[in-house]
């Protein structure tokens, strides 16, 4: 378990404070500038950063997930790189803990024992892998527990009352709630049916909680914060880049994210 | 820790198969499995299921001895399963018509299908329009280009067509599409996949419904040829034609001999043989060899045959080729046009594509093995969807 990872969840707790989880695709707009555009993430008020690892089937990503997946890629953007951007992130102050999200088959390609102690030594935190259930997970779990590593798995409105507790029981820091039924970035987190579902999760769990998928503006990132521990904000973030000029892009996230996290 | 997995179908092929895949779908594929594992022993669905294979499909398909062809190349008999005289013209009715079944079981009331050659998403379009189910079709928009004929029947149909855009614009990114939308609409909607690929169940169901192309091949075969064949082939993409011909055959003494789509040959990188050139990995929910490069990337494939055109294969497959059950090869672009006159010319049956990569595979394998030798070939599909392209890759102006 990353020991980053719990001490920001426990201090959370103790002052009462929801956390702000930022997420970027590795390389997105270019590779240049992930660096800094983590660092204006946590500048602007993220308590901990999601990196997304480019991969060329996105299955559970919308459109504009998917589109800087394909932007990354074609800048040859591996998951290598990725630990090269946290490594150096890290030289240049970023404290934050570091969650690595992506698919199953690039990590595999690269070998789980060697993805997990090279996340490790360049400064990440924990996998989010949107492709692998608890069910297939026993290899990999062993190999991020080895490196001190938290595997965040997901919850969804569809999963089963019963399969909740088994979920939790490979999670070691926060358990991820997808907020809706669909892929990410659709900009309609179901508030309505919220927080019978966050209370589902809850009734089942003690770990700490972040819901994400669909929250774009400040209302719905506060709304959420009045039922789990934590908001994720991705789509948004990687439009808000999209929106900015050249030049301006760091900068923007860095108020975007000052704006939604509400600092 | 590890989750114990509680699948009462075994989840796996060898090392191959499982179930990756996003949380989202996890209870649709439970329900999926007990669904089907009720509807397999119940005798009012199997009965249902035969009834439409016989008086709708067409069922059994006829073993055809192709003397001419055999007389032509010299050598070891050639008997084709006509799966291009099934209903729709391709094996795909089969998986088609038992899933659409088990969708009603399931109470989805929406149906939809990713497809390649069009061959799949015409299937589903047509059992959707018998059933009265709403039918969605996501296909690339590549592949509407390659087979426009199929594309415009699927609307007649009355299914609603999706052309994806994303990636290579085939296969692979209509299943990535069909995916997402079965994430965003899974309490309503049941995702027919159209090979034997996926997570679990879909593999196991898939083969199970395909099966039948075996089970009648192996009787025919033996009651017109007097024998078992010394080997089976055919074409494989995701495989499901090849699965359910070979099945049937795993505890005999026959060649198992599954033809994947060489392109422009498997030195270029332009080609889609999976399990001949590929490395094992996970896409689209399973375990299985995938045309990746070292980072894990998906690569593009290419083929002529829209149909064979994915850079994965159902992971029994990949489980047959690594315990040496079954051989894999590729032929090229080139060599299936050649299959594909081939057959035309001596016994006027005009095949798809895909399977004119089986049978050049067959007619090489016939001289080899010589007189006295019987070659059962899946003839998966027929070709008039191919028209276009095989004029063109002939240098001739429609």
């Amino acid at each position: 378990m990353s020991q980053r990872l719990r001490d920001t969840f426990a201090r959370a707790r103790e002052t009462g404070r929801t956390l702000f989880i930022g997420y970027v695709t590795a390389g997105y707009p270019r590779r240049e500038e992930t660096v800094p555009i983590l660092l204006a993430m946590q500048e602007g008020g993220a308590d901990v950063i999601e990196l997304g690892v480019p991969f060329s089937d996105p299955m559970a990503d919308g459109a504009t997930i998917q589109h800087a997946n394909q932007v990354a890629l074609e800048q040859g953007v591996s998951l290598g790189d990725c630990f090269d951007f946290i490594r150096e992130a890290r030289k240049q102050g970023l404290t934050a803990p570091v969650i690595l999200m992506g698919y199953y088959n690039p990590i595999l390609a690269r070998g789980e024992a060697r993805a997990c102690a090279e996340a490790a030594a360049a400064g990440a935190d924990g996998w989010i892998v949107v492709d692998l259930p608890p069910e297939e997970a026993g290899g990999f779990l062993a190999a991020c527990r080895a490196h001190d590593l938290s595997f965040v798995p997901l919850v969804a409105p569809t999963t089963r009352d019963d399969r909740i507790p088994r979920i939790a029981a490979c999670a070691d820091a926060f358990l991820y709630c997808v907020s809706v039924t669909g892929t990410t970035g659709k900009g309609n987190v179901a508030l309505d049916a919220l927080p019978a579902f966050i209370q589902r999760v809850r009734a089942r769990t003690d770990l700490p909680l972040a819901v994400g998928f669909g929250i774009t503006t400040r209302q719905q990132a506060e709304a959420v914060r009045a039922l789990a521990d934590a908001a994720v904000v991705g789509s948004a973030i990687i439009s808000a880049i999209d929106a900015a000029a050249e030049g301006r892009r760091t900068q923007s996230v860095r108020e975007f994210v000052e704006d939604v996290s509400g600092r | 820790m590890t989750v114990e997995t509680t699948s009462p179908l075994p989840p796996r092929f060898g090392d191959f198969g499982g179930r990756y895949i996003p949380e989202t779908l996890v209870a649709a594929h439970e329900d999926l499995e007990a669904a089907y594992l009720e509807a397999r022993s119940d005798p009012a669905f199997q009965q249902e299921l035969d009834y439409l294979l016989r008086h709708y499909v067409g069922r059994p398909t006829p073993l055809y001895l192709a003397e001419r062809l055999t007389r032509e190349v010299g050598g070891a008999r050639i008997w084709l399963k006509r799966e291009d005289l099934a209903h729709t013209g391709a094996h795909k009715i089969n998986n088609a018509l038992g899933q659409a079944l088990l969708a009603r079981r399931l109470g989805k009331t929406r149906i939809i299908a990713e497809t390649g050659a069009g061959q799949h998403g015409v299937a589903t379009a047509t059992v959707c329009a018998m059933l009265g189910l709403e039918c969605v079709i996501y296909m690339g928009s590549e592949d509407i280009k390659r087979q426009s004929l199929n594309a415009f029947r699927m609307k007649m149909l009355g299914a609603t067509l999706v052309p994806v855009e994303t990636g290579s614009k085939t296969l692979k990114d209509a299943i990535n599409e069909a995916m997402r939308d079965w994430v965003t609409n899974v309490r309503t909607t049941h995702y027919i996949i159209g090979s034997a690929i996926g997570p679990h169940p879909f593999p196991t169901i898939v083969r199970d419904f395909q099966s039948v192309i075996g089970r009648e091949a192996r009787a025919q075969v033996l009651e017109q040829a007097g024998r078992l064949p010394d080997a089976a082939v055919a074409c494989v993409g995701g495989g499901s034609n090849a699965i359910g011909l070979f099945h049937p055959f795993l505890d005999d003494p026959v060649r198992l001999i599954g033809v994947e789509a060489g392109g422009d040959g498997v030195g270029t990188g332009k080609h889609s043989a999976t399990l001949v050139a590929g490395r094992p990995g996970v896409l689209h929910g399973t375990r299985t060899y995938l045309l990746q490069d070292a980072n894990g990337q998906i690569l593009e494939t290419h083929s002529i045959s829209a149909g064979l055109d994915y850079p994965g294969v159902g992971p029994e497959h990949s489980w047959l080729k690594t315990s040496e059950r079954a051989e894999y090869v590729a032929v090229d672009d080139r060599q299936a046009l050649e299959g594909f006159q081939a057959l035309t010319r001596t016994e006027g049956i005009i095949p798809a594509l895909e399977p004119s990569h089986a049978i050049y595979y067959a007619i090489q394998l016939a001289r080899k093995l010589g007189p006295g030798k019987d070659i059962l070939v899946g003839l998966s599909g027929r070709g008039d969807k191919d028209m276009h392209t095989v004029a063109a890759a002939l240098g001739v102006t429609l």
